[in-house]
């Protein structure tokens, strides 16, 4: 699904290579998570994938489904099945999120060929996701993300993910923040999503959400590469003695 | 200071240029007279004045008006959503014709060459009085200049609370138009009615609005100036609000090579509140300026400004505005933004916000800011799909839409998003 290959980054403006040779293959249908310390490069890694100006790929590439991905514009990697539940979700004032939601839907399915949705199936298909992850309608009617908690901007996010229903979803942290039950929300809505033409790339610190979604691989990143690649086992072990002993080892 | 020559030549030019309206009644002969004197007195407006500082006059002062070429017209009006009574106005000039009848409960509505021909009238306590007003402490000749020659526009008398909006319309068939045209309006205490502008106007438009709002009145003012590109267009609106009274006017503008709207406003009365709104799209040769003066002579009034402006290809935009507040005008609560959205790098916004304070016990806050779209926006929108025109046109789209949240009417606020929504497809289709 998703090939990364030697993938090499640097910032635009100035002189910093963030990403110094990512090797990373997803399967169709399969779990990644990575893990790694604070400003080893796993958001720069979401941010590259999904088209964000401001970095130079200066070596390496990646591709979706075989498809050149860093040739595309963002709007052509989402049609083409990416999805990139951000970190840090944007608030966007006078945008409903309804709006929003209907113009990415359609604006995917007419670069696809597809036929647009109209607002009355668009309505009924929110609504039933949204009841699933406990959004409410009051929530919907609301512009883009503003005055949402920190964890209700991560349920945004899963929602637009399953209304978008991409192939390839990137989660950059989607579990910080969220309390408790909404943890379980989002990994129930995750895990109902799973199936075998998508995949997931689950970025985050801890193992507490790879309990409820289960990676089949586990990979760690330091300073801008995939430094230890293994089982579920790999994050149970970070759970319990940090990066030390790992860095150490590969080091 | 002596008056610089040119200027008094600028002045004199101007008053010969208009035809002679008809004789009126006296009472307006003088009017015009005196209006043609505090012209000559304070000189024709020239790029030097201060208050010319962002627009240059000479394009609305020249001797003939530039031609403005007539766009295609989809049919479409702005407000035909509205149940309203439309008056027409073709080049600057009423057509009986083309309008409803001048009748509507609660209020009389006079071409205002009937209320400046009768010798007795409500008019005269209004008709160029409120403009004199107006002149002090920043001259504005074109107003005066307007009351000195117009012969078009409408005495408006409002004495109950009118349910359908008043709509003006003015058509633009003659590339070489040079329209003036003046408004009285008045509201009797208590009175409230709805006005609605609309259309390109003229070649050259000069337009004069008085409106004097008297005790717990309401008035409210919708406003989109449109579509022709080469068109321009100085307008003044001046306001006197009495006790208790609320005064809202929102402009919309897209096209046109020059826009000065002016807006006036004197509070009188205590407890009153006014607001003047205004959103803007602009691209390529438009320049558009909104000055405003508002005076707070009462205790315990609010005003808002609110003005919203989107260019680029090289558009400017410019905004002047002022919040007077006058020794004992306790309580005032003034607000005023100004906002710029640039989408490229050739375009400009220039601001000059004002605050002139004589009373100790006030409200008063103004804010200016300039800048690009939101990158992290645009990013969020286009990486879910959202094409990246759409997006940036959503993003427009929110930030005039503070501006036209200022309209209270949902079903008028809905009819400028419209338009404004059509305008940008326009745009994007056109592939600018
Ligand atoms: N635009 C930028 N300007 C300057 N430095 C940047 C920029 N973007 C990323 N960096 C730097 O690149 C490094 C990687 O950042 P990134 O956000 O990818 O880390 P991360 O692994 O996601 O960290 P965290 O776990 O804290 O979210 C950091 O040192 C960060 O400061
Ligand atoms: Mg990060």
């Amino acid at each position: 699904m998703l090939e990364i290959s030697n993938l090499h980054v640097k910032l635009e403006e100035e002189d910093k290579q963030i990403l110094k040779g990512v090797d990373l293959s997803v399967g169709a249908g399969q779990v990644h998570a990575i893990m790694g310390p604070n400003g080893s490069g796993k958001s720069t890694l979401s941010y590259v994938l999904s088209g964000r100006d401001g970095y130079e790929v200066t070596e390496g590439g990646a591709t979706l489904e075989g498809q050149d991905l860093l040739d595309m514009e963002p709007e052509e990697r989402a049609a083409a099945g990416l999805f990139l539940a951000f970190q840090y979700p944007v608030e966007i004032p006078g945008v409903g999120n309804m709006t929003f939601l209907r113009t990415a839907l359609n604006g995917q399915r007419r670069a696809r060929g597809e036929e647009e949705v109209n607002a009355a199936e668009f309505l009924k298909l929110v609504r039933a996701r949204a009841k699933e992850l406990q959004i409410s309608d009051e929530m919907l009617k609301r512009p883009v993300n503003v005055g949402f908690s920190g964890g209700e901007k991560k349920r945004n996010e899963i929602l637009q993910m399953a209304v978008l229903e991409p192939k390839m979803c990137v989660m950059d942290e989607t579990d910080s923040g969220l309390d408790v039950d909404a943890m379980k929300l989002v990994a129930d809505g995750v895990n109902a999503l799973r199936s075998e033409g998508r995949s997931f790339l689950v970025i985050t610190h801890y193992q507490r959400l790879l309990d409820h979604i289960k990676p089949d691989v586990v990979h760690i990143m330091a300073d801008g590469r995939i430094v230890k690649t293994g089982g579920p086992e790999l994050a149970l072990e970070v759970e319990k003695n940090g990066y030390a002993d790992i860095l150490e080892e590969v080091a | 200071m002596a008056l610089a020559q040119p200027k008094i030549d600028l002045a004199d030019a101007l008053l010969a240029r208009h035809a002679t309206p008809a004789a009126g009644a006296k009472w307006a002969e003088t009017a015009r007279r005196s209006a043609a004197e505090r012209l000559r007195a304070m000189g024709g407006p020239v790029r030097r004045d201060e208050y010319w500082k962002y627009t240059d006059p000479s394009s609305l002062t020249a001797d003939v008006a530039p031609p403005a070429a007539l766009m295609e017209r989809d049919g479409t009006s702005i407000f035909s959503q509205v149940d309203r009574l439309t008056i027409v106005f073709v080049d600057g000039v009423i057509d009986l014709a083309q309008s409803d009848a001048l009748a509507l409960e609660g209020m009389t509505i006079e071409p205002l060459s009937d209320a400046l021909g009768a010798d007795i009238h409500w008019a005269q306590s209004v008709y160029g009085a409120l403009e004199t007003r107006g002149q002090d402490p920043v001259p504005r000749p074109l107003a005066a200049l307007n009351t000195a020659v117009a012969g078009q526009g409408l005495a408006i008398h409002v004495t109950g609370k009118v349910e359908k909006p008043v709509s003006l319309v003015y058509l633009h068939n003659d590339v070489a138009s040079d329209a003036v045209i003046h408004h009285v309006i008045r509201l009797d205490a208590g009175a409230e009615m709805t006005l609605l502008e609309n259309g390109p106007a003229a070649a050259r438009f000069n337009k004069c609005m008085e409106v004097d709002v008297a005790d717990g009145a309401r008035f409210h003012h919708v406003r989109a100036q449109g579509r022709d590109h080469e068109r321009r267009a100085v307008t003044h609106m001046f306001a006197r609000l009495g006790e208790e009274s609320s005064f809202k006017s929102f402009t919309l503008t897209v096209n046109g090579v020059l826009t000065r709207n002016e807006a006036i406003i004197e509070f009188t009365g205590d407890n009153a509140h006014a607001t003047v709104a205004g959103a803007c799209a602009g691209d390529g040769t438009f320049h558009h300026d909104d000055t405003v003066f508002i005076t707070h002579d009462a205790v315990n009034c609010e005003s808002r400004q609110v003005y919203k402006k989107v260019l680029r290809n090289g558009a400017t935009g410019a905004f002047q505005g002022k919040i007077l507040v006058k020794a004992g005008a306790q309580k005032t609560d003034g607000y005023q933004i100004s906002q710029g959205l640039l989408l490229d790098e050739e375009s400009q916004f220039l601001a000059k916000p004002e605050l002139e304070i004589y009373a100790d016990d006030v409200a008063c806050s103004h804010g200016s800011t300039v800048g690009a779209v939101d990158e992290d926006m645009l990013f969020y929108l286009t990486s879910r799909g959202v094409p990246r025109h759409a997006a940036q046109d959503m993003l427009v789209l929110a930030f005039l839409d503070e501006a036209i949240q200022e309209v209270e009417d949902e079903v008028l606020a809905n009819a400028i998003r419209n338009r404004l929504g059509g305008w940008l497809e326009r745009r994007s289709n056109s592939g600018l």
